[in-house]
């Protein structure tokens, strides 16, 4: 690392006592790159076994790495915590402005420990926390308004990151989110909950500095090819023109795209929700996370008229991305896209994880249609199969809580089927409900396995959709081992912090050789190497919290619906977890 | 004959800021701070972005303003400067009404653009436009 990069500071907030110091963690850094690495570290070092998640002992991590404010597409803030939706490590990625911001604040990671006396927001500069009463923001009915205040109220604009929570976050919701630039989140596993629970509003993060390099004329070099490769490259066109949401149809048509509950992978409205039909309908603008040239954020701008005023509309730009048409669209059945926008409208005012919300709607769906919930349940609305605006209350009620059966809706569907029954259809891998791939055995074996138990830990979608060269199929033995390597190769993706749409240009060789006239030297064996201890540390965290993947829950449902390869095999799925159980102790 | 930027499509842009980068690393080094082009976002993303770049005025402000003549009127529009003629008084940066001006805080100085065209060659959507002062009169700014 160069001798003056900032990237070694550590700035670690105390919200009890409000105060705060920087620490200079070189040694973190070295060992582990950045993100991550390094974030994982610093829980092990801050969060004691056992802790609360939404106590005042659970710490939140966020790390950037050294790629940040050099290289495009190196453009990703991980996050860190105990999860108080799992109970165990939690960990979410997001894009926007905030790794950028972090760096340039002059910081590699920030930690916030403790919890506040009453509602605050940070304001967090080089050498200066500002601890600012939250309390006129605290129960503001949307999460946008609040980042529209604090853009206001402080300055800086291009060079800062606007970290906020909505009243799901205030609420404690298990799976609320964290929403950066208003359309970027920290969306899984409940940061929000737990920002919530330290009664932390947001985050201003501002900065703006010089990063000096080693070698200047061998930086503009590797500079220049991977740019010119993320900007030349099919792909990354693919993520510009259309964004995720390219793969509805051909989820779809494969017969992988989870539809009602998974009741069915086919979704008679796909055509109507694919992101051609989003794009040529709705897209208003497409926008770029800070030093990423493809842009994939797609913006709908939808036009609403007035209930009662005619001649009056109102136009909202709303994010929309794969996983949020998957569980806010097929998943509850809504063939209407203008009706899942304005769930999605919903869901992002109250600042929910899009995800889960979807799942934990679609359960209760099935649920009640199988006489499990009464309507008195569901506060006297019922839910069904593309009632967008039923659905739309019920987002309402997740964070109001009303009734028993909204409390336990509001700590996901592995609590409410405890709860209520229906087990067999609660669609949570792990504790976390699923993503949008019914692709095969090897996607939901990553979901479980995976060490944040999301679709992005060790693409088991990919691995489904790539047989052996030989024609045969893969044994439980060889699909552990490849989402083992998968996930690996991620924990140094995770540590640089590059998107993980970037993955193609951040070849082992081409990291090594971007990093050097950093003045970090690395080989590619040396990457590989952290990759796996990083992994090892993180899957040493969780069995210290109590993860067994013996012990993981399959929902029937997961065995019983079609996947392009055939059911899935329970017997077989159990036994890859055995051997991954094995594997990881 | 001399050149200028030129916001050509500024509804294009997505505010992925590779042109302020672009701009630090002509000197070799990361960041944004040394960068003499702006990119911000006009009141919320949803509104799109704001790129600030030196319109090469003909009768420049900045340098109208400047008590040293560290900035002085570059023959064909804009400015050259002469850091060793600069007291730091930041006169220029207030002067420019589109704050083209930027700040060397470390320095204390101003960071003027000099015209070289780097940035737009990183622009992946053709926003800016590198071209001889006058050529590009229909553009929009």
């Amino acid at each position: 690392m160069h001798p003056s990069d900032p990237l070694r500071r550590v700035l670690v907030i105390d919200l009890s006592k409000r105060a705060f110091e920087v620490v200079e963690r070189p040694d973190l850094f070295e060992a582990s790159i950045g993100g991550a690495g390094v974030a994982i570290r610093l829980l092990e070092e801050r969060c004691p076994p056992g802790a609360d998640p939404l106590g005042p002992e659970n710490p939140i991590v966020f790390a950037v790495g050294p790629l940040v404010g050099l290289y495009p597409l190196a453009s990703k803030t991980v996050a860190m915590f105990k999860s108080p939706h799992t109970g165990n490590l939690g960990e979410s990625h997001a894009g926007g402005r905030s790794a950028v911001s972090i760096r340039m604040a002059g910081y590699g990671a920030v930690v916030i420990t403790g919890r506040s006396p009453g509602p605050t927001y940070l304001v967090i500069e080089d050498g200066r926390v500002a601890f600012r009463d939250a309390s006129a923001l605290w129960g503001l009915r949307s999460s946008t308004t609040a980042g529209s205040v604090l853009r206001e109220r402080e300055g800086g604009s291009g060079h800062r990151s606007i970290l906020r929570i909505g009243p799901a976050g205030e609420a404690e919701v298990s799976y609320a989110c964290v929403i950066t630039e208003t359309y970027r989140h920290f969306g899984r596993l409940g940061l929000g909950a737990v920002f919530g629970s330290k009664r932390l509003k947001g985050i201003v993060i501002a900065g703006t500095r010089t990063l000096p390099v080693a070698d200047p004329g061998a930086y503009r070099r590797e500079y220049d090819a991977l740019f010119r490769a993320a900007t030349t490259s099919p792909a990354m066109r693919k993520y510009h023109d259309l964004g995720t949401p390219m793969n509805v149809l051909p989820l779809h048509e494969s017969g992988a795209l989870p539809t009602r509950n998974l009741r069915s992978t086919r979704f008679e409205a796909a055509e109507a929700i694919s992101g051609e039909a989003m794009a040529s309908r709705f897209l208003g603008r497409r926008l770029a996370c800070s030093h990423c040239p493809v842009a994939c954020i797609h913006l709908a701008a939808l036009r609403t008229p007035h209930p009662k005023e005619p001649y009056f509309y109102k136009t909202s730009m709303l994010g929309y991305d794969y996983e949020l048409i998957y569980a806010l669209g097929s998943m509850l059945g809504i063939a209407d896209p203008e009706g899942i926008l304005r769930l999605a409208d919903e869901v992002e005012i109250q600042g929910l994880d899009a995800m889960s919300a979807g799942v934990v709607l679609a359960w209760a769906t099935e649920a009640y249609e199988r006489g499990l919930v009464a309507k008195d349940d569901l506060d006297g609305i019922p839910l069904a199969w593309g009632d967008a605006e039923a659905y739309a209350s019920a987002v309402r009620r997740i964070v109001r809580r009303p009734t028993d059966l909204y409390r336990a809706l509001a700590r996901g569907v592995d609590h409410a089927s405890s709860v209520y029954g229906g087990r067999e259809f609660a669609l949570a891998l792990g504790g976390n409900e699923m993503p949008g791939y019914h692709t095969g055995p090897a996607c939901h074996l990553g979901f479980l396995t995976g060490s944040r138990h999301s679709h992005l830990d060790s693409a088991g979608y990919s691995l489904d959709q790539k047989p052996p060269a030989d024609g045969g199929e893969r044994t439980a033995e060889e699909t552990v081992a490849a989402l083992i390597a998968e996930e690996q190769w991620r924990q140094v993706l995770s540590s640089l912090v590059v998107c993980f749409f970037s993955r193609g240009l951040y070849a082992p060789d081409v990291v090594a050789r971007a990093l050097a006239p950093l003045g970090i030297a690395v080989t590619p064996a040396d990457l590989d190497r952290i990759g796996a201890e990083t992994l090892q540390r993180k899957w040493a965290f969780k069995r210290r919290e109590g993860f067994d993947a013996a012990r993981l829950r399959i929902p029937e449902r997961v065995c019983e619906t079609e996947t392009p390869l055939g059911r899935v095999d329970a017997d077989a799925l159990r036994r890859a977890l055995e051997h991954f159980a094995a594997l990881s102790s | 004959m001399a050149k200028r930027l030129y916001v050509v499509d500024v509804d294009r842009c997505v505010g992925c800021q590779s042109c302020m980068f672009a701009c630090a690393r002509r000197a070799g080094v990361g960041g944004t701070a040394g960068s003499r082009i702006g990119v911000r976002s006009a009141g919320g993303m949803r509104k799109g972005f704001i790129v600030v770049v030196c319109r090469a005025c003909a009768e420049p402000p900045c340098a109208r303003v400047c008590p040293t003549d560290a900035l002085a009127p570059r023959e064909g529009g804009g400015v050259r400067f002469r850091p060793e003629l600069c007291v730091g008084c930041g006169n220029c940066r207030d002067a420019c009404p589109f704050g083209a001006v930027s700040w060397d805080a470390a320095e204390a100085k101003p960071l003027v653009c000099v015209y070289c065209g780097v940035c737009a060659a990183y622009c992946p959507y053709d926003v800016l436009a590198f071209d001889e002062v006058g050529r590009n009169v229909d553009a929009s700014e």
